[in-house]
């Protein structure tokens, strides 16, 4: 896809879609560092060189909308607005995480930003975004659900499913499949018959493009045109994004499996490094960009050291957010 | 005393479907999603509510089970509350991981963010010899889940009580119709009111034995019960109505007195509900107090096609005679 002719107005936004993509990349060296380090409980599945899918896509979202995510999910929330304390409290377990510890890195949400929540399960928030649209369209809103999941999800039957569904009811929903090739340590590819994401979701009637997922302001530009479509009442699109995984499936693997050539050709393409590229050329100053990334370090870095220094949830909350009935009395 | 309450018979489908209708009606974030459901749904439920409500809150969905059980959590999570109605019991299979690792986790998994006030109707059990897939009884599988309510009522009036409070609850409440018992005819009032979960109603009082059952083994307990008390054995039979949470007091109290338990119910004996309600009420009372406690489930083989093969396995009035008469006979105190 050409370049977007630099304008002021797209320096703005490529600012936005910047900072926002720093931050993610930020909050997720953060983690894996103090993972590493042995401070961090559970397993953690980072984004690393997928940041333009989540900025490019939720900048243009409204805070009303509301997005679902999978196990890979910290860029959508950050993107979606999650608030940053509550996101590090939640990965070390703390009582100030979004979830007060119950959740984890696999089940962050924070719903006061329209997050419905990260997934443990591959496909799980398909079935829940076709619904949450339908929920929001019964209550007279005009906010629409992005729904994203991995490449790998694709051959589960709630996709299938989903996308029927939204097309069936012409619900406000964009569908974004966030292709980086891999499905844990199996190349999706390897397992996928046909043509993929886009060829399903055409084969059931719903419009579907596919982008190269690692240039942010593609990302931006088709997601603009596609939100605008699904919020007129046009039904629902599929939003194909290629990208790459650049690190493991999960902060323990080191996906030996992969040709080292590929990674370092991949490394070539990180989006990051492609947007700062781009607003080089179009006159930002190398300080500016520089100053964002700091700030977006520093911001990590304090709410790491705030969320060590957080009270671990108190015990008696392990007993909390079951029900309201109450069970059987004791004896 | 209250004003006298105006109260009709009706069938026990009928009794679901008037509650279902009032709530609809009371509160128009209520809708209901299903297959078949525009059209009055399998059993008759949701008759007439096409033309009550329109295609937006009465939704004939795609035989897309997931999605059914899935979508219905996504729109609680946005404030509607959905009746999430599927079918016939056995085909939730199709739709677990959205039952139990998503509606059943979801609010303590984000700390209390979301409620989500879904029902999900499933009829279920044994029914006009359906066969295998279509006559399971497992609910034990689900009184097991943590972040759900179990209601399996066993009359009309019950029926209609528990779906309004089932309807009303901000808690996901799995909601077993007795299938087999659609037909059966009770008084429900003209205004229903939610019914507590958790309280067991008292169907006969009796000294000598306790009998505990839910759901659509009942009448054949009453049945034994009539044939034991023409024997001179009177029997306290306890209808649990739900089983998440479920009346733990009302059985101790029972049992406390009549110092023999009997637990029936129509699902596979082993694993099933019946074995916690005889632990837990040993366990209240202590052993001493508990002269002898039984349960009659099925036989652990699927539910056979064949008549007589169906009835070889089926939990029978005859057959709860015989455990009762069994549990007088046991010998004091097991130990
Ligand atoms: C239903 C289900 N099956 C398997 C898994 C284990 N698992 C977790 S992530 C993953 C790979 C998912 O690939 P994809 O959806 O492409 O997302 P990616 O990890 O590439 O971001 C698998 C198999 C799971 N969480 N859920």
């Amino acid at each position: 896809m050409a370049d977007t002719a630099p304008t002021g107005h797209n320096t703005r936004r490529w600012l936005d879609l910047y900072r926002t993509m720093v931050r993610i990349r930020a909050f997720e060296e953060t983690a894996l560092a103090a993972h590493a380090a042995g401070q961090m409980p559970g397993p953690l599945h980072v984004s690393i060189g997928q940041e333009a899918v989540a900025a490019g896509v939720c900048l243009n979202l409204r805070a009303d909308d509301r997005i679902t995510s999978n196990h890979r999910g910290h860029g959508h929330a950050i993107a979606k607005g999650a608030g940053i304390a509550g996101m590090m409290e939640e990965l070390f377990g703390r009582a100030g995480g979004h979830c007060g510890g119950k959740g984890g890195s696999m089940h962050i949400a924070d719903f006061s930003v329209g997050m419905l929540g990260a997934n443990g399960v591959v496909a799980g928030g398909i079935p829940i975004a076709v619904g949450a649209a339908q929920g929001l369209r019964l209550l007279g809103s005009d906010a629409i659900v992005a729904c994203f999941f991995g490449d790998g999800a694709i051959n589960r039957g709630p996709f299938l499913e989903g996308l029927n569904w939204a097309a069936l009811y012409r619900l406000p929903v964009l569908f974004v499949c966030e292709d980086n090739g891999v499905a844990a340590f199996t190349r999706a590819g390897e397992v996928t018959a046909g043509a993929g994401a886009v060829a399903r979701a055409e084969a059931i009637g719903v419009p579907a493009e596919s982008v190269d997922g690692n240039d942010a302001a593609a990302v931006d530009a088709a997601a603009g045109r596609l939100v605008a479509s699904v919020r007129r009442g046009d039904g629902p699109h599929l939003l194909h994004l290629r990208t790459f995984r650049l690190l493991g499936h999960t902060s323990t693997d080191k996906a030996a499996w992969r040709p080292e050539q590929e990674v370092a050709e991949a490394r070539t393409r990180d989006p990051i490094a492609r947007l700062r590229a781009r607003l080089i050329e179009a006159g930002a100053a190398d300080a500016t960009l520089d100053a964002i990334a700091a700030e977006a370090r520093a911001e990590m870095a304090a709410a790491r050291d705030a969320a060590l220094a957080a009270a671990w949830p108190d015990p008696a909350t392990a007993w909390t957010d079951v029900l309201d009935t109450p069970a059987p009395e004791a004896a | 005393m209250d004003a006298p309450v105006t109260t009709e018979t009706l069938t026990l489908v009928e009794a679901g479907r008037r509650a279902a209708l009032q709530e609809m009606r009371r509160d128009p974030r209520v809708w209901v999603l299903g297959e078949d459901v525009a059209r009055g749904g399998l059993f008759g439920q949701y008759r007439g509510f096409l033309d009550a409500f329109g295609p937006d809150r009465v939704v004939s969905t795609p035989i897309s089970e997931s999605t059914i059980m899935g979508a219905g959590l996504g729109a609680a999570l946005v404030g509607t509350r959905p009746i999430i109605e599927m079918r016939i019991f056995d085909f939730v299979m199709c739709a677990m991981d959205e039952l139990v690792n998503q509606i059943a986790k979801i609010r303590y998994m984000f700390g209390g963010q979301a409620k989500p006030a879904v029902v999900v109707r499933m009829p279920h059990g044994i029914w006009r010899n359906s066969a295998a897939q279509h006559s399971q009884t497992l609910e034990s599988w689900f009184a097991h889940l943590p972040g759900v309510v179990v209601a399996a009522p066993s009359t009309p009036a019950d029926t209609a009580g528990l779906l309004v409070a089932a309807i009303r609850s901000d808690d996901p409440v799995l909601f077993f119709d007795p299938k087999n018992l659609f037909g059966v005819t009770g008084p429900v009032p003209a205004e229903i009111d939610p019914l507590p979960f958790g309280r067991a109603r008292e169907v006969r009082n009796g000294n000598d034995l306790t009998l505990v059952a839910w759901s659509a083994i009942l009448p054949d307990c009453e049945t034994a019960c009539d044939a034991l008390a023409a024997e001179g054995i009177g029997v306290d039979l306890i209808d649990l109505r739900t089983l998440w949470p479920w009346d733990e007091e009302a059985v101790a109290a029972s049992v406390a007195r009549t110092g023999r338990l009997l637990v029936v119910h129509e699902a596979v004996q082993a694993g099933g509900f019946g074995a916690e309600v005889v632990a837990r009420t040993i366990e209240r009372l202590g052993p001493a107090s508990v002269k002898a406690a039984r349960r009659l489930g099925a036989p652990r083989v699927p539910v056979p096609f064949s008549p007589p093969l169906e009835e070889v396995v089926k939990v029978t009035a005859p057959k709860i005679v015989a455990a009762a008469k069994a549990t007088l006979g046991a010998p004091a105190a097991p130990r």
